[in-house]
Formats: structure tokens, C-alpha cells, sequence
């Protein structure tokens, strides 16, 4: 990947990253979110990873995402109003950020990390060298996740339904019905 | 830099393709729509009498594709009260910019050699083309959902709602019929699905993928006619009901923008059927050399020439595709928004799972020889 | 190739950005978010290390980590829907029932 490639998608998912945590009203926060995660799938791409990419811009981008989107409708969230927290958390907030920041840059740079570089085929990162590590190596893992989904898809279905005595019965007659969506 | 500066001209010349058929299809639509239903459709707009008084019939070319996209531009730009304005002016854009930049991935022609360069006709070839459309078609769900949310309006969010929740069922279905061609290909690549669609079996028949995969183009055709919100799936729009549902608060250029998603959409969707199902630029029984007929007949054919015959052939088999896209529209009525996610959830989708299995088991037990 | 250096320094720059989000945002959604980005920064260092390394090995725990971080994220809203709709606010500070 060239460096000047590098540099800017660096730059984007810095400055979207920041525009999560510090904007007002969440559908602005969750697009600055999409914006980071499609900057790191085309890191992905160049890093010679490009399935990863791809499925990182189809499932978190592409799905996840719009589930966050519907929430955030569904429960009719507007910008943040009110106080928005003390003063001395915002304060240790940032002084643990720049503690831990200080901690990793140590810790994540040379000398303290060593890594042995190989060189990798022209296969590396297909979808080929993929599948056959994940259905050999890590087959066990792989049917693990697929009935944790499973139970992920049945548990948020249970948890988000209406009981029958719910308050939905109670504010239908009281609330507006301009006040939520759905 | 040459490299850059061909692909550059690929890239352009795609997307101009791509957006003048988008607005040619509005004259089409038009047309179409018109001679499905026994009427004649817009003819009255000429410039200075010029047609009539040649004796020409008015056809409505200077109405579709020159007064209405004029009007449309023209119009006042408005922001409805209170609505965000930035992600308001963003909806169009975010819209129409996905379903543009997957036309880079099809290949509209087989390489030309030109002052010794092999130059593949596919702006991008990248080795996970299928899953890159993928990508950018879940990406363009977003331009939908805020395009609706920013308008500050209830119907308008309801459509977007309704869209939103459409387009990502729609795209499992679609997704599953695109791997199972994958599966049949051995390869993600669309060039190489397209150069595997050459040749022909039993001496005749053009090794074309509809045959090996009929219910996967019936799954790709009609999620695709569902993704691009086009009736019977259009009640995120529904024209009597919602008004424009999504694009409810939206004037002139904007609105023009997602008129021509949906447009581009359906050429894409076109695009995409002619190449994993109809062998995309390739056309029956001519090889790189010539054309090599049954019988045993071979009538030799300059290379070049054969590339350009395949590039006019891609665009006819788009048309046609687009063709029966507009007779599906004038034919059927709205599905209801319960039996819209019914067929897409308890219809296409375990559809598109049974074809897959069968698909995987016939490719593991042939060991891939199709 | 990136020089490793910067690809860890952009993974650590993006953690951090999301710890300190988690720590100073009250709403649960953008708490929610925050998560993700620790995710993600997590993911582009398993990636760059596994391109240098030359192993598959990082690309498939990224698979399997946008996997769980999808199903919690289902789960995770759907817990928030249900607090939401017997506690009326997404507030993380009005949520203190069991504060003594």
C-alpha cells in the first residue's frame, strides 16, 4: 500500500473516530462510526487482507450498523441534551486516555515489540488460504460461532419483545403518538 | 502511468455508459409503460416545431431527455424546517454513489490488444469482485435510511423505515444467489466467470450460467427488482400512498439524484444478471478467432472485431434485461409490505439456501467439472 | 508495506479514542459505539501483524471477532431497547438502582 494512501486513511479514521465520541446527536456519531469502519476495511485491502475487507464493509459496515440506525429510531433518540456529565469525569477521562496512549505507544513500538516478518504468497488473503485455515484449523471455533449466533438471534428476539402487560399498553392511551415511531 | 491513465478512460467511459443508459431508460420507462398500456405517452414537447414540421412522429425525446431532467435541475432547492441540513444534502449522494461505483467491477467486453498492450475491458479487476458488490450495494442502504430520517417528517421516515428494512432483506437473498454462481464458477472473480461462460455443450448449446443455474437467476432477478425499490416492491415509494415516500421532502437536483438510483440501479441489476447468467460479453458460438459454428462451420473474425462485438453485445443484453425489468413494473401490483418481507425471508431466502446445498453438493461430487 | 510502527500506532491511537469515548459519553448507544472502535482498533492490529507475520491465523480470530462483535451488538441493543423501555431514558447515569 503506498504510504500516501496510508497517511490519509490514518487521517480519515482519526478524525472520524474523534467525531464519534465527541459529537452531539447519535445518527452523526454513527455515521462518523461508518466512516471509520469503511476507512479500516480499505486498510484491510491493502494490508493484502481483501476478504476480510470486503466481509468488514458488508457485515459491520453494511449490517450492523443499520441494526444501531434502527434502534436509534426506534427509540426516537435526539441529540444530547441536559448535562453532559461532571466536569471531573470528562478531566480523569482524559487523563486515563492519555496514560493508556502513553502505555500502548511504549509497548507497541519498536524496541519493546519484536516481530519476526516473513513474506507472504500471491494467495495470501484469498478466499481460498481463508477457507482452508478456517475449515481446518479452526473448524471447532467456527461451528462454536455459528450456534452463538444462533443464540444471540433467539436471546434479542426474546429480550426485545412486548410482554402483554407492557407500558406500551399503558402510554398508548396517555402519550402522543408523535412521540415514538414504532 | 499509462496503466493509470487507461484505467482512468475504462472508469469514465463506464460510468458515462452506465448514467446516459440510466437516463435513456427514463425514456424507455416512458415509452415502455405507455405501449403496455394502449396509450401514446409524453409527445407534445418539441423544440420550435422542428420534428413536425419534418413530418417526423414526436416520439418524446425533447420531453424525457431534455425537458425533464431541465426541469428537475431548475428547480427551487429546498430544506424542509428543522431538518439536518447536512445529512439532508448527504442522502442523494450517499444514494447514488454506491450503485455507480459497482459498474466498475463488470466487465463489459474480453481484452483488446492494441500497439502491443492487453487491456482487460473491466475498470477495476479486482480478484473478490463479487464480494464487492456486495459491499457497495449494503452500503447503499444508508443514503435511503437518512435520506428519510433528515427530512423531519414522519411519512418520509415511515418510507425510509419500510426501505431500509426491505433492501437488507433483500440482500440476503441476493447474496445467496451470487455465491451460489460463485460455488458453480469456482472463482469470485467476474472476468473469469464471464470467460467461462464461452464455449458450448452437446455441440450447440452456449455454455451460458442460466443454464446451470436457473433458480439462482430467478433469486438474482427479483432481489434485485426488490433492492432497487421497483414495483412490485416499491411501497417504501408507493407512489399513492407515501407520495415519494423517503424522498418526500426533496426538490430538484436531489430528487433528480435518486431518480437516477433507481434508474442506475436497474441497469445494474441488468448488468449483473447478463454477466453471471448470460455469459455477458460473449456471444453464442464466437471464440477469440472467429466464429466457430455448429455444424462445424468456422468464419474467421478479426480479434478486435470480436471485442467490439462483444462489447455491443453486453449493451444489448443489458437493454433487454432493463426491458423486461419495465414490463415486470407496468405488469404486477404492489405487494403488500407483509408479503413483501414474507417472500423475502420465508420465500427467497430458503430458496437461495436449498440451491446452494444443491449446488455445493453437485460441484464437490462432479469435482468441479461444470 | 506499512512500516509496522505506524500500523500499531493508528491501532492504539483508535483504542484509546474509544476508551476515552466510553469513559466521558453517558448515552448508552454512543457507549455502545465507542465498543465498536475498540473492536475495530483491535482488528487492524491482529491484521497488520498477521500480513507481516504471513500467517491466516490473524485474518480468521478478525473473522471471528466481527462475527461475536455482530451478535453482541444484537444482543446488546436489544437489552438496551428493554431498559429503555421500562427506565424511559438512555442515560447510563440515570440508571442506578443499585447505587447504595
Amino acid at each position: 500500500m503506498p504510504m500516501g494512501l496510508f497517511w490519509f486513511l490514518a487521517v480519515v479514521t482519526v478524525i472520524a473516530s474523534l467525531g464519534v465520541i465527541l459529537q452531539r446527536n447519535p445518527v452523526h456519531c454513527l455515521l462518523s462510526l461508518v466512516v471509520t469502519l469503511l476507512a479500516i476495511a480499505v486498510i484491510f485491502i491493502g494490508e493484502d487482507a481483501v476478504v476480510v475487507g470486503f466481509l468488514q464493509a458488508i457485515v459491520y459496515a453494511g449490517a450492523i450498523m443499520v441494526l444501531f440506525l434502527f434502534v436509534i429510531w426506534l427509540l426516537n433518540i435526539g441529540a444530547d441534551t441536559g448535562p453532559s456529565g461532571h466536569l471531573a469525569l470528562k478531566f480523569f477521562g482524559g487523563v486515563a486516555a492519555a496514560a493508556l496512549i502513553a502505555e500502548l505507544l511504549i509497548f507497541l513500538l519498536p524496541p519493546h515489540l519484536k516481530v519476526k516478518f516473513a513474506g507472504h504468497s500471491a494467495t495470501y488473503g484469498s478466499i481460498e488460504s481463508l477457507a482452508r485455515t478456517l475449515f481446518s484449523q479452526y473448524i471447532v471455533a467456527f461451528e462454536i460461532t455459528s450456534i452463538l449466533l444462533l443464540i444471540a438471534i433467539v436471546g434479542a428476539v426474546a429480550l426485545a419483545r412486548r410482554g402483554p402487560g407492557s407500558q406500551l399498553a399503558k402510554s398508548a392511551s396517555g402519550s402522543a403518538p408523535a412521540e415514538r415511531v414504532l | 502511468m499509462i496503466d493509470l491513465l487507461i484505467g482512468a478512460i475504462k472508469a469514465i467511459l463506464i460510468i458515462f455508459l452506465a448514467l446516459n443508459l440510466a437516463a435513456i431508460l427514463l425514456w424507455f420507462e416512458r415509452k415502455g409503460s405507455a405501449l403496455i398500456q394502449d396509450r401514446v405517452g409524453a409527445n407534445r414537447a418539441n423544440i420550435t416545431g422542428f420534428g413536425k414540421r419534418l413530418g417526423l412522429p414526436n416520439v418524446g425525446f425533447v420531453n424525457t431527455l431534455m425537458a425533464d431532467p431541465l426541469k428537475l435541475f431548475t428547480k427551487e432547492d429546498f430544506v424542509p424546517q428543522d431538518a439536518d441540513k447536512f445529512i439532508h444534502a448527504l442522502g442523494p449522494f450517499l444514494a447514488l454513489f454506491p450503485v455507480l461505483i459497482t459498474f466498475a467491477v463488470v466487465p463489459f467486453g474480453n481484452e483488446i490488444r492494441i500497439a502491443g498492450r492487453t487491456i482487460n475491458l473491466q475498470a477495476a479487476p479486482i480478484n473478490a469482485a463479487a464480494l464487492y458488490i456486495l459491499a457497495t450495494i449494503g452500503i447503499g442502504v444508508y443514503g435511503v435510511a437518512l435520506g428519510g430520517w433528515a427530512s423531519n417528517n414522519r411519512w418520509a421516515l415511515l418510507g425510509a423505515i419500510r426501505a431500509t428494512a426491505q433492501m437488507i432483506s433483500y440482500e440476503i437473498a441476493m447474496g445467496l444467489a451470487i455465491i451460489a454462481v460463485v460455488v458453480t464458477y469456482g472463482t469470485l472473480d467476474l472476468q473469469a466467470i464471464c470467460h467461462a461462460q464461452g464455449g458450448v455443450w452437446f455441440g450447440w448449446l452456449p455454455r451460458w450460467g442460466v443454464f446451470v443455474q436457473p433458480l439462482s437467476f430467478i433469486l438474482l432477478l427479483t432481489a434485485g427488482m426488490a433492492e432497487s425499490k421497483r414495483v412490485p416492491f416499491d411501497l417504501p415509494e408507493s407512489e399513492s400512498e407515501l407520495i415519494a415516500g423517503y424522498y418526500l421532502e426533496y426538490s430538484g437536483g436531489k430528487q433528480a439524484a435518486f431518480m437516477l438510483t433507481d434508474f442506475a440501479e436497474i441497469v445494474l441489476v441488468s448488468a449483473l444478471a447478463v454477466t453471471f447468467f448470460f455469459g455477458g460479453w460473449q456471444i453464442p458460438w464466437l471464440a477469440a478467432n472467429g466464429f466457430h459454428l455448429p455444424g462445424g462451420a468456422f468464419i474467421a473474425v478479426n480479434p478486435l472485431v470480436v471485442s467490439i462485438f462483444g462489447i455491443i453485445a453486453f449493451f444489448v443484453k443489458v437493454v433487454i434485461f432493463c426491458w423486461i425489468q419495465i414490463l415486470v413494473r407496468w405488469t404486477l401490483p404492489r405487494f403488500r409490505y407483509d408479503q413483501l418481507m414474507k417472500l423475502g425471508w420465508k420465500g427467497l431466502v430458503p430458496l437461495g439456501l436449498a440451491n446452494l446445498l444443491v449446488t455445493a453438493l453437485v460441484v464437490v461430487l462432479t469435482q468441479g467439472t461444470v | 508495506m506499512v512500516p509496522l510502527p505506524y500500523m500499531m500506532a493508528l491501532s492504539a491511537i483508535v483504542f484509546v479514542i474509544g476508551v476515552a469515548g466510553f469513559i466521558t459519553r453517558r448515552n448508552i448507544l454512543i457507549m455502545f459505539m465507542s465498543v465498536e472502535l475498540m473492536l475495530n482498533a483491535v482488528n487492524l492490529a491482529f491484521i497488520g501483524l498477521a500480513s507481516r507475520l504471513g500467517t491466516m491465523d490473524g485474518q480468521v480470530i478478525v473473522f471471528f471477532v466481527m462475527t461475536v462483535a455482530a451478535a453482541e451488538a444484537a444482543v446488546g441493543l436489544a437489552i438496551i431497547i428493554s431498559v429503555f423501555r421500562n427506565r424511559e431514558t438512555v442515560r447510563a447515569d440515570e440508571l442506578n438502582l443499585l447505587k447504595w
